[in-house]
């Protein structure tokens, strides 16, 4: 039986979702902001009166208020984006179990079981659009086609509050025309070596016989070329909402260059301190720290290595990123910004049980950090600390960035 | 463009779970009776900026939408 297979994607989600709450700004031009304060900062969304502008997704926020001064800049309040893309699924599961997310505001949904209940693909996108835009005031585009990359391509063709379907009938007049970089995993590495071949339309790629994408590209040229065919046949798998978080880091630009290792710690142990933290606050232990290093020529490095069992307690990861950050620096330069990263989640509930020594002290620790959460939350953050933090308190004071990584799973 | 008013709510919790709204206190401590619920959904609220369950009641003989959101009630003020 031939799929049904939607892929539904909000519409501006974080500025749409600012805009419900504000509606004083919803005729005015409002970007969503990381690190507003910082220097920085750059745009996460915006809303459609400041892409009339000509912002962009990911620019520096001080690019984005040349082009628009009047541009209102919000921090991104991401309870409330998961608030709402729980919505949305709750949305979705009315139509079918087979629901898979892809960041936040994009999610497949499989309906082929479910046809013969609600109607065509065509009349289940509508009608989602229409709960969605009447229950959560966000439009969504839907691309509904026969396997998950047609119907995501679909989903990007008409925006805002469309729906586009690809059929086997027409895909090769609606997807072979598109510039191939609008194709799922064609980054912009593979979107130059793709270019330098001659390759400019997906349906170019498709019609490239598929030795030559293997030679070019490896078992990548590959998976391609099944895409552009439309011979993708990868399942819609149902994974739950917490999974969408698949690491969790904190950076920061230092508030001046560090310069010796004593600096790296207060630093490193203000990030860790936040992700385990954040760690906790979402249920995770993590099995691998990663580091990123930026020094003051703007060279960058990232390391990483596993722990010896899951974990989230500062010390632990603190521990793990210096040992990162010693064996991979020679301080040839002072350093401008780092990051420490949680990643390899797993939930705290699955965690192997033990009797042993080292485990028993791990849950000794784990409950002073909450015992220090659980005083930080009642008396402010500052009411408790560690020593070290008061040998350079204007390292310490930073105010780390979250940043939550969401990674797409299928395909990874 | 209106407001969001937060009122408290008496209401009559059923032994299914319902919730079933019977008043609410304005803010200048008055008291409304809903003499009738015409609709339950979920909906959001563009005039006052929310989203949630949408009550459609009768208070007084007109019309009005009464939010739960997240467990606070609100209504669209003027
Ligand atoms: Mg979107």
């Amino acid at each position: 039986m031939e799929r049904v297979i939607l892929h539904s994607d909000l519409n501006n989600f974080y500025a749409s979702v600012e805009c419900l709450y504000k509606p004083e700004l919803r005729d005015r031009p409002v970007a969503v902001g990381g690190d507003v304060e910082a220097r920085h900062g750059i745009i996460l969304a915006k809303n459609y009166h400041a892409k009339k502008y000509g912002i962009i997704t990911g620019e520096a926020l001080w690019q984005a208020r040349q082009k628009c001064k009047d541009l209102i800049v919000l921090p991104p309040d991401y309870k409330k984006y998961l608030k709402f893309s729980k919505l949305a699924r709750d949305i979705y599961a009315d139509y079918t179990d087979r629901v898979e997310s892809f960041g936040l505001d994009e999610n497949w949904l499989d309906i082929t079981g479910s046809v013969h209940l609600f109607g065509d693909g065509k009349k289940v996108a509508d009608e989602i659009r229409e709960r969605i835009k009447f229950e959560l005031s966000i439009t969504a585009s839907v691309g509904v086609s026969f396997n998950k990359i047609f119907a995501k391509l679909g989903s990007d063709i008409k925006k805002p509050d469309a729906t586009t379907v690809i059929t086997r009938e027409n895909f090769k007049e609606v997807v072979w025309n598109l510039p191939v970089n609008e194709l799922l995993y064609v980054g912009r590495s593979t979107h130059k070596k793709l270019r330098g071949y001659g390759i400019k339309t997906i349906g170019d790629l498709a019609n490239t016989p598929v030795k030559y994408l293997e030679y070019w590209l490896g078992k990548w040229g590959y998976m391609l070329w099944t895409f552009a065919n439309g011979y993708d046949t990868s399942p819609v798998s149902n994974i739950a909402a917490k999974s969408f978080i698949k690491s969790i880091g904190n950076s920061t630009t230092a508030p001046r260059d560090l310069v010796s290792n004593d600096d790296v710690k207060i630093t490193v142990y203000v990030l860790s301190e936040s992700v385990a933290a954040r760690l906790r606050l979402n249920g995770f232990k993590c099995n691998t720290v990663q580091i990123y290093v930026r020094d003051n020529g703007l060279e960058s490095f990232e390391r990483q290595g596993e722990l010896e069992m899951p974990t989230s307690n500062s010390d632990v990861i603190a521990k793990k990123a210096l040992d990162l950050f010693e064996k991979n620096y020679n301080w040839d330069k002072p350093i401008r910004s780092m990051g420490v990263r949680a990643c390899n989640l797993v939930l705290t509930g699955d965690t192997q049980m033990s009797f042993l020594p080292e485990y028993i002290k791990e849950q000794k620790e784990d409950a002073l950090e909450r015992a220090v959460d659980d005083i930080r939350r009642r008396f402010g953050h500052y009411s408790i600390g560690r020593g070290l933090m008061l040998c350079d308190s204007r390292l310490s004071n930073l105010n780390p960035k979250d940043d939550h990584v969401i990674f797409p799973i299928s395909y990874l | 463009m209106s407001r969001k008013v937060f009122v408290s709510v008496f209401a009559n919790f059923d032994t299914e779970g319902r919730i079933t709204p019977l008043s609410f206190k304005w803010e200048d401590d008055r008291i409304f009776e809903i003499d009738k619920i015409t609709n339950v959904c979920k909906a959001a609220s563009l005039k006052a900026g929310g989203a949630g369950i949408r009550y459609t009641c009768m208070v007084c003989g007109k019309q009005i939408y009464l939010f739960l959101e997240d467990n606070k009630w609100f209504v669209e003020g003027k």
